[in-house]
């Protein structure tokens, strides 16, 4: 048994079992990390002192003969966007260098007490803005599939860690593609469930009506267990929906013959790299000959998604990113004379290019005279495009695109256009716009081998239906 | 150009970043990229669209129910504590550049 190449059920069996515990899985980890990771940069902070508590704690119920829950010593990482109570939670920015939460996310909070050992914290672009992990305030995390290459972002760490091996699984954040598109990049699982169906509570925010969390995971199966874990509703926050959760690994082995999925020819135009193109027509092939009915689909409004995605987005962030004010908690200048020097000072320098950038585009959508030109009419577009999907799901159960329109690029390739970066999310932001489920799944390889991820998109709440096509794909492939 | 030297500044000003003047530069140029690209949108014709706001809009509301009402599965008694016990004081002030034993401390506010 490999220790470092477990998935969730087969980690959790072997400490079950006692052909392990739950320390030697996170000492294994550890060692992993010891060895890649200075080449990777997945993680930011490791929280061994915790982990190792905690993997006691569940190697002392195996001893005692007790059933375990379903991620007993599991060994997971967690996106630094998600607070961690005593240990440092940076959001990949400057600005929170020294920050300590006092409090856990619902959703850290909930994996351990279904027995995960929280290895660290993963490396991510800066307050989770960015496609390719170069806007991280501590430097980019490498793809190690190729170390010239970036991992996607803005989840990179999360997803290039779970790669390589050095988790089991992790969570990540996605506000318009930063848990798909860095799966397909590295050539895992990403899950974005429905907005509301996991609790936001302790994510810091970027843009509160489409940030989501969700797993990066090596199967299909295990991001079943790791959603079952952490959805469902949390007082503590009031977009968590009141929708009952069911048991997502059950219905997994469901068939799928009969099953209608979507292709929208919007998804398969101008920008789509030929060897990805042939990788996700294979995969439809693939599903049809599973007993998949392929139907025909149009989402028209498709190529507005990113002017409207980041209108919303940066107006959201502007407004989130304000308590950053060198007062209770972030980063202060020194020697500023007066408060208003202080907030611009400290400011300028906790926040990263891209972070100002968004900052200066949001405030502006939003400032007198502008509001009604951009921030307004994005909303408007945006009701545009969910009605798009509302009209497409009356006919379908699910719809296939590719997770991104390229493999994986080169560091450097895009980071001084900042309008080429923005579309490497052109298939993604619109299910965050939407509201949407979506899952990102290996689908094959470019000749350089360089993995390519495969999009299915739910109605809202039906992630069994994507995880169940996801499923049937990954044990057909 | 749409975007002036004039409107970065003020912007700047409204975001409380000072930038420096190559930001300012860099900004102007990124700025007017991004917007015209965004100009896109003015494509559609969405004079009889209702804006979207929030996802959560779509579930638990109930539409029979006027204002905040509608809201109603969000909402939860507003008792002391009823979530959680707050922070003790010395774990609120414990992240902060700089503080007494009671409060946050910072420079002078009589003049901005």
């Amino acid at each position: 048994m490999d220790p470092v190449s477990l998935t969730v059920d087969a980690a959790r069996s072997a400490v079950q079992e006692r052909k392990t515990t739950a320390v030697a899985l996170a000492e294994a980890h550890y060692a992993r990390i010891q060895k890649e990771d200075g080449q990777v940069c997945a993680y930011l902070t490791l929280s061994k002192e915790r982990a190792l508590e905690q993997a006691e704690r569940v190697d002392r119920m195996a001893a005692e003969g007790r059933t375990l829950p379903p991620l007993a010593g599991v060994p997971v990482g967690i996106k630094d966007v998600l607070s961690t109570r005593g240990v440092r939670t940076t959001a990949g920015s400057k600005i929170l260098e020294k920050y300590i939460p006092p409090y856990d996310c619902t959703a850290v909070a909930r994996l351990e007490a279904a027995g995960a050992v929280v290895l660290g914290k993963m490396n991510c672009d800066e307050f989770a803005m960015g496609s390719s992990n170069e806007n991280s305030g501590y430097g980019p995390v490498r793809n190690p599939r190729d170390l010239t290459r970036v991992p996607g972002g803005s989840s990179g760490g999360s997803a290039a860690a779970v790669a390589a091996d050095m988790a089991v699984f992790t969570l990540g954040t996605d506000t318009g593609g930063s848990i798909r598109q860095p799966a397909s990049f590295c050539g895992v699982v990403g899950l974005m469930p429905t907005y509301g169906r996991v609790s936001r509570y302790g994510l810091i925010a970027f843009a509160s009506s489409l940030d989501h969390i969700g797993p990066l995971t090596k199967t299909v199966k295990d991001a079943a267990i790791v959603l079952r874990t952490i959805a469902g509703r949390d007082p503590m926050d009031t977009t968590s929906a009141d929708v009952p959760v069911p048991d997502y690994v059950a219905e997994l082995d469901k068939p799928v013959r009969g099953l209608r999925v979507g292709v929208a020819k919007e998804y398969f135009g101008e920008g789509l790299d030929d060897e990805v193109r042939q990788a996700v027509e294979a995969a439809i092939d693939k599903l049809k000959s599973l007993g998949c009915e392929i139907v025909p689909v149009s989402l028209p409004h498709t190529p507005y998604a990113i002017p409207t995605y980041y209108l919303i987005a940066t107006a959201e962030a502007s407004a989130n990113l304000a308590r950053y004010d060198g007062v209770r908690y972030s980063h202060r200048a020194r020697g500023v004379k007066t408060l208003s020097e202080m907030y611009r000072r400290s400011r300028d320098e906790g926040f990263g290019a891209e972070v100002k950038r968004r900052i200066m585009l949001g405030t502006y959508a939003l400032s007198a005279g502008y509001y009604d030109a951009y921030y307004l009419k994005a909303q408007k577009v945006r009701t545009l495009l969910t009605r798009d999907f509302d009209e497409a799901f009356r006919k379908v159960d699910a719809i296939v695109t590719p997770t991104s329109p390229t493999a994986a690029f080169r560091l450097g390739e895009k980071s001084n256009d900042p309008l080429a970066m923005y579309l490497a999310d052109i298939y993604t932001v619109t299910a965050d716009l939407a509201g949407i489920p979506g899952i990102s799944i290996p689908c094959g390889e470019t000749k350089e081998k360089l993995p390519i991820g495969l999009q299915i998109l739910g109605k809202h709440f039906d992630e069994p239906t994507i995880l169940r096509v996801a499923h049937a794909f990954e044990q057909a492939a | 150009m749409k975007v002036t030297e004039k409107d970065v500044a003020y912007v700047a000003e409204l975001a409380n970043l000072e930038l420096t003047e190559e930001e300012r530069t860099s900004m102007l140029r990124d700025l007017n990229s991004i917007l015209e690209y965004v100009d896109r949108l003015n494509e559609l014709d969405t004079s009889n669209v209702p804006p979207m706001a929030q996802v959560s809009d779509r579930y638990g509301v109930d539409e029979a129910k006027q204002g905040s009402e509608r809201f109603a599965y969000a909402s939860r008694e507003d008792v002391p504590e009823g979530l959680r016990k707050s922070l003790p004081h010395e774990e609120a002030l414990a992240n902060a550049p700089d503080a007494d034993e009671e409060f946050f401390r910072v420079p002078k506010v009589i003049e901005r």
